[in-house]
């Protein structure tokens, strides 16, 4: 599978996209256990890269996806700025001057963007974050890979652990972030940063599901 | 002399937590408020808490005061991007620890000393029974 630069412009075009037309239902999961700016944040933070799209759409994968991090931190305004900035920074770094990858690269990038988020937020898997999203997500498609699926196929299997890692946010404890603040009450809801980062995988494989 | 650097999601918070800090601190103290976005909205904005970081900076160091947690995500990455700086991020409830900090800091005495007396915050006691 290669993957072209402009095939990430166009994801990232579709996550803003999606974003937008979720940023109510991030919202309202994040009034639930946060502080309800999660798809507001989102979105602001995503418009803000669209308009500066333009300015890389010529340049190579890591520029394109360090400048997505770069503005997202500079515009979300919430923790999430700094953990997807994070993500979106170290997934370029790990494709700095590419402009194709394939799908091994696809995943040394998301192993680059989930330590980032590791580490800016100190969290680790079944503490009701986005890496309950990420990481399972992960170990499926580099299962798959390794076990000879087509990559399409197991970028598919992917997702479907992503959607399965959501739902298994909804009867964890949430001991990081502005949930843990709830203690036992963030038990029964699902995690809006897990939601958003599904978002995001949905997009990657229908954008990646468009290449012939 | 050690500076303070206060961080809230509200702009307001924390322009009133250094107006608070500056008067018992009788403007000995500088203290430098990074609250809210940029558009001023409520929320955390990296560049202005870099900014800020830039404007408190001295020799002596800065400690900086946060409000809740996703606060310390946006400090800790200003604080990466601004390696000339020496500062450090305080575990101290914002106002009491401000107050704390501010006090101590106008004594002249070192960052650590100061961080130290900001963490005494956390035991305070505002009711005696």
């Amino acid at each position: 599978m290669q993957i072209a630069a402009d095939t990430v412009i166009r994801f990232i075009e579709g996550v803003a996209a999606r974003l937008k037309q979720h940023r109510d239902e991030l919202t309202q999961l994040d009034s639930a256990i946060g502080d309800a700016d999660h798809g507001a944040n989102l979105d602001r933070g995503f418009t803000a890269v669209l308009a500066k799209l333009p300015s890389v759409a010529d340049k190579d994968i890591g520029t394109i996806l360090k400048t997505t991090g770069m503005t997202l931190v500079s515009t979300v305004g919430g923790a999430s700025g700094p953990l997807y900035g994070t993500a979106y920074m170290r997934a370029g770094t790990a494709l700095v001057d590419r402009f194709e990858m394939n799908e091994h690269d696809l995943v040394l990038a998301l192993e680059a963007a989930l330590e980032g988020i590791q580490a800016r937020g100190k969290a680790k898997r079944g503490e009701k974050t986005m890496i309950d999203a990420i990481a399972p997500g992960i170990d499926a498609l580099k299962a798959a890979l390794a076990a000879g699926s087509e990559p399409r196929e197991a970028i598919r299997l992917g997702l479907a652990a992503v959607e399965g890692g959501v739902q298994d946010t909804i009867p964890l404890l949430a001991t990081k972030g502005r949930a843990s603040y709830l203690g036992e009450r963030s038990i029964g809801h699902q995690d809006p940063g897990a939601t958003s980062a599904l978002f995001m995988a949905q997009v990657l494989v229908e954008t990646l599901d468009t290449l012939s | 002399m050690v500076s303070l650097l206060i961080v809230s999601h509200s702009r307001q918070l924390a322009e009133g937590v250094k107006e608070f800090v500056g008067q018992a601190t009788n403007g000995q103290v500088t203290i430098i408020a990074a609250g809210g976005r940029d558009d001023g909205g409520l929320g955390t904005s990296v560049d202005l808490i870099i900014a800020g970081l830039h404007q408190a900076a001295t020799p002596d160091g800065t400690l900086v005061l946060v409000d809740l947690m996703g606060a310390v995500l946006a400090v800790e990455m200003a604080l990466e991007m601004t390696p000339d700086v020496r500062a450090q991020i305080s575990n101290a409830p914002l106002v009491e620890g401000a107050y704390l900090a501010g006090v101590e800091a106008s004594t002249g005495i070192p960052l650590e000393a100061v961080a130290q007396a900001a963490l005494q915050a956390r035991e305070l006691v505002k009711l005696h029974q």
